[in-house]
């Protein structure tokens, strides 16, 4: 076992090396003008330089606010909404059917409507991305609610407790992986529209930053820029799983 | 039969109290405004946009790159996520690499595709089959693996070259996983599609609707917004249904 997951690391490290090395390669060879594709050793310069002292460290922290902000909202209100809507089979029958007709709506369509009552402003970027992260937490919570087993229910009427009890002492814990699942689906989400709107409404940020970079030919700043993105999806989804490890701890002793 | 009259009145309550109610204030208001539009007047703007055909155009165009960029990244991801599948040496080297690409927000890909090809529907093809590219793998990947050990010892006893374990053990095995990869995909490449259309390619519904809102025309705005949410809608109530269709054959097939 641990030989095989040594061989795994090595194996791996080798395959970047030589993805970095094939990068490289090509634009020694200048296959692609440096222009529109830098070399490796530029990108590392570029993210060296922005990250220290440069533009690029502001602009991530940024980014990564207004992500984490929007994707916040989102899980508040879908977790609550979510919960309201999936605690009553009644409220279930009349408000879901509607929340499913919208939900394939991409969630970028939004913005034009979004621009048209905020203007090109900070706080339109932030209702975009709590208003795209929102579905999924909210589907996932009414969804867990309504799958929760029925005899739990009928443990709650037989104990006499409150519906808010109801909710948070059993329905949201055993809602909670799917509620989990979707709150890593929302924090990508909230990066793509944080992107989105810092590019539309040019509000401070990577998002605009890589496309000026784009704009003016700075392809090493562009691929800087694209790779803090990357990393920052990257630890995302990475600290959530880890939560979700942790707060699933109860499930695998089941 | 009553059940089902039952359920469906609920389910149409909402969005139609909704409807009356936003043209009874749109009515009693008067309104005149930027960014609202009472639902009589998105309706005749919808008919507006689509008599003279430009929705219908923006539609094509629109759906003509989802579908090309799904098929390209689909058809590239699979083939990727098989290879990786069967080869263990190819995804233990190849594995972290793909890991680090992956959390890469598509869109933060624009500006590079845009750069290199400029606008049009190239480009934003390229985006979408880009965006579909990692989940086609992950999921190719994952279904050749939990093909059932014994095909593979089969085809390791019969001698099959590696096309023909490909075509003979290997594909028939995945067909279903492969389908609700596309299946995923198709709904993403819309959203993908239309979100390169607002950010930067001036073509398709994704400009349309952005057009509609800087001309100051709310209703032409709502009117594409709720198409794009129909069309959405559509596209996943169709492939559901094939789903339904194709599946059950295999599900039959597959009783082990």
């Amino acid at each position: 076992m641990r030989t095989s997951s040594l061989r795994k690391v090595f194996l791996g490290l080798l395959g970047l090396a030589v993805f970095i090395l094939v990068w490289k390669l090509i634009t020694d060879a200048k296959l692609v003008s440096p222009i529109f594709f830098p070399s490796p050793e530029r990108t590392l310069a570029s993210l060296i330089k922005g990250l220290s002292g440069g533009a690029l460290l502001g602009q991530t922290l940024e980014t990564v606010q207004r992500m984490l902000l929007g994707w916040l909202l989102a899980s508040l209100v879908g977790i609550m909404l979510g919960a309201l809507i999936g605690v009553s089979r009644r409220a279930r029958a009349f408000i879901a059917p509607t929340l499913e007709l919208l939900r394939p709506l991409p969630a970028s369509a939004m913005i034009p409507i979004a621009i048209a009552f905020l203007g090109f402003s900070n706080p339109m970027v932030l209702v975009v991305i709590a208003f795209g992260a929102l579905w999924p937490m909210l589907l996932a919570t009414i969804h867990g609610f309504a799958a929760m087993e029925p005899r739990l229910y009928e443990v709650s009427a037989v104990l006499g407790l409150t519906r808010l009890q109801t909710i948070w002492k059993l329905a949201l814990p055993s809602a909670m992986p799917m509620i989990l699942a979707s709150l890593r689906l929302g924090l990508t989400i909230s990066l793509i529209l944080a992107i989105v709107g810092e590019m539309l409404a040019s509000r401070d940020g990577l998002g605009q930053s890589i496309l000026l970079a784009s704009r003016s030919f700075r392809s090493a700043d562009l691929f800087a820029g694209i790779v803090i993105l990357g990393a920052i999806g990257l630890v995302g989804s990475r600290l959530l799983s880890l939560a979700e490890a942790r707060l699933l701890r109860w499930q695998a002793t089941r | 039969m009553r059940s089902v009259l039952k359920t469906s009145w609920r389910a149409a309550l909402l969005p139609v109290v909704v409807i009356v109610v936003a043209q009874i204030a749109a009515t009693a208001t008067q309104l005149e405004s930027d960014s609202l539009a009472s639902p009589i007047d998105i309706v005749a703007a919808f008919f507006a946009v689509l008599t003279d055909g430009s929705l219908l155009r923006a539609t094509a165009d629109t759906l003509m790159a989802a579908f090309c960029g799904c098929v390209l990244g689909v058809g590239a991801g699979s083939l990727i996520g098989i290879v990786l599948g069967l080869f263990r040496l190819a995804d233990d080297s190849l594995d972290l690499t793909i890991e680090l690409l992956r959390p890469v927000p598509v869109v933060a890909l624009i500006p590079v595709v845009m750069m290199l090809l400029g606008f049009g529907a190239r480009m934003e093809i390229v985006i979408i089959a880009l965006g579909l590219l990692w989940p086609s793998i992950v999921l190719a990947r994952a279904a050749v693996r939990e093909v059932e050990p014994r095909l593979m010892e089969v085809s390791a006893v019969l001698m099959l070259g590696f096309s023909a374990r490909l075509t003979k053990i290997v594909l028939p095995a995945i067909v279903p996983q492969l389908f609700m990869s596309l299946k995923l995909a198709a709904g993403y490449a819309l959203v993908v599609a239309v979100t390169v259309e607002i950010t930067a390619n001036p073509f398709g519904l994704g400009y349309g609707i952005m057009m509609a809102q800087q001309a100051l025309r709310p209703a032409e705005m709502f009117a594409y917004l709720l198409w794009i949410g129909a069309i959405g809608w559509l596209i996943s109530l169709l492939l559901n249904a094939a789903q339904r269709r194709v599946l059950p054959a295999f599900a039959k097939g597959d009783a082990r």
